[in-house]
């Protein structure tokens, strides 16, 4: 069963999302960047719970804190969080209706971007700007499609 | 998501439970961020990982290095050929500019020699470019393709054509992370180039604006005045172009003037930036320190020449 599952469609989608984390965007739409990690890792931890559950995560988390030149642990740490409210409510995410879901999904993410502000806030000076809740706008309006298609690999690739 | 029969709850939880294992992460997390937070405390971990994801910094550049690739291979020879004679013009007027620098560096030196201070030597510089990377939008921060292998250090001066575009704060193995001037963390000491009247540039978070905030309203500068680096800090070497005066306003009522200034260098245009080392030999030995040997036959401690 377990030792059926591939492993390395979810890798992919992982790294891919690492670097569409850091891809330029189009002129105008830099700050609108949607938290592509963020939501690959409730999508996954919500399909196999053991296997990309926190430490994977967290592990992640910390690359992207790398490749971001951000302070060590605090994509890690925001990440990780994520998945916990993922796995915490995973019995209800996975019924929801699409809609349903989606809102779940826009809220962690919210928490998701308070986290990573509020840590920028504690180590430098930060700008608040209404700007700042764009990738959670991102969010909503990404998640039916990404969840469609993640939902595909995870039926047709037999991952999870 | 569709339900499966194969991933459902497990009856009993294995390990430290859910709460638990959050925990331990957080304060692990946490404990990361303090020491990484006071410099140094984990430059080797960071250096690790950073090789891991530099592939990914690769990845994500290779894109728009094909893109200007096949523009610079499908573009028509008669544009090329416009191109190459506007260049070599350009060569032309430089090389004849540079014939009188020449001239005029040996005066200055020899004016510095009579005036007991030591002279000022050119600089070594290596091109680098800029990948193609967003760190974040609400910093001014670029990585860069050349690191440690290439003697890259924390915070050297990083220039273009026309002025400094900022300096390296961070070193990899292969690459760096630089700040730029308008960034606004970023502080940098100038001078005027009319009179040298010294103060700091800060970044504002607009590529196209830097400010002098401490000013006083009497300071002897107008718009149009180029600013240049000082040199002072020690991090830049003097006597870059930094940015051009654009607006100087005096309001009698605040101590300080409101001065604001254009960057010379594109900031955000520019794939390719110059690295600087400095040479160090001070070019003027500051007040109360003393300067060990001759500065004149001191030994250059940087690497070689390349440039």
């Amino acid at each position: 069963m377990a030792a059926h599952r591939r492993m390395w469609p979810v890798l992919l989608s992982f790294l891919v999302a690492l670097s569409l984390e850091v891809t330029p965007m189009p002129d105008g739409m830099t700050e609108a960047r949607p938290a592509w990690l963020a939501m690959t890792v409730v999508f996954w931890a919500v399909a196999d719970p053991r296997r990309y559950g926190l430490g994977f995560a967290w592990f992640f988390g910390l690359l992207m804190d790398v490749l971001k030149g951000a302070i060590l642990g605090q994509h890690a740490l925001a990440l990780s969080v994520v998945a916990f409210i993922a796995l915490k409510f995973r019995q209800r995410i996975r019924v929801f209706p699409i809609w349903q879901q989606t809102v779940t999904v826009t809220a962690i993410v919210a928490v998701y971007a308070f986290l990573i502000l509020w840590i920028d806030g504690l180590t430098s000076d930060v700008s608040i700007e209404p700007e700042r809740a764009l990738p959670v706008a991102a969010t909503l309006v990404l998640w039916p499609l990404l969840s469609g298609l993640f939902g595909w690999a995870r039926r047709h690739l037999r991952v999870a | 998501m569709n339900l499966q029969p194969t991933d459902t709850k497990p009856l009993f939880m294995r390990g430290p439970s859910l709460g638990v294992r959050m925990l331990l992460i957080a304060v692990f997390s946490i404990l990361l961020m303090v020491l990484d937070h006071q410099q140094g405390h984990l430059r080797t971990v960071r250096q690790a990982l950073a090789v891991a994801v530099y592939p990914i910094r690769v990845i994500v550049d290779l894109p728009f290095t094909a893109a200007s690739w096949a523009g610079e291979s499908l573009s028509d020879r008669g544009r090329l050929l416009s191109e190459n004679r506007v260049l070599r013009t350009d060569i032309l007027i430089h090389q004849a500019r540079l014939q009188r620098m020449a001239t005029l560096e040996a005066e200055n030196a020899r004016l510095r020699a009579l005036m007991d201070s030591s002279a000022r030597v050119s600089n070594r510089v290596v091109v680098a470019e800029i990948l193609e990377a967003d760190l974040d939008p609400y910093r001014h921060r670029v990585a860069i393709d050349k690191g440690n292998r290439h003697d890259v250090f924390e915070g050297q001066a990083m220039i273009d054509a026309r002025g400094v575009v900022g300096q390296v704060t961070r070193v990899d193995l292969l690459s760096a992370e630089a700040i730029l001037i308008s960034d606004p963390g970023h502080a940098l000491p100038v001078e005027v180039n009319r009179n040298g009247l010294r103060t700091i540039a800060l970044g504002t978070g607009d590529t196209s604006r830097i400010d002098l905030p401490f000013l006083p309203n009497s300071a002897d500068i107008e718009p149009g005045d180029l600013l240049v680096s000082s040199g002072l800090g020690g991090a830049f070497p003097a006597g870059y172009p930094v940015a051009r005066v654009m607006e100087v306003d005096r309001d009698p009522g605040r101590a300080f003037a409101t001065i604001r200034a254009e960057p010379t260098a594109s900031l955000n245009k520019e794939r390719e930036v110059l690295l600087v080392w400095p040479r160090l030999t001070p070019v003027e030995p500051p007040m109360g320190t003393t300067v060990q040997g001759d500065p004149e036959v001191s030994p250059p401690l940087d690497p070689g020449e390349e440039g």
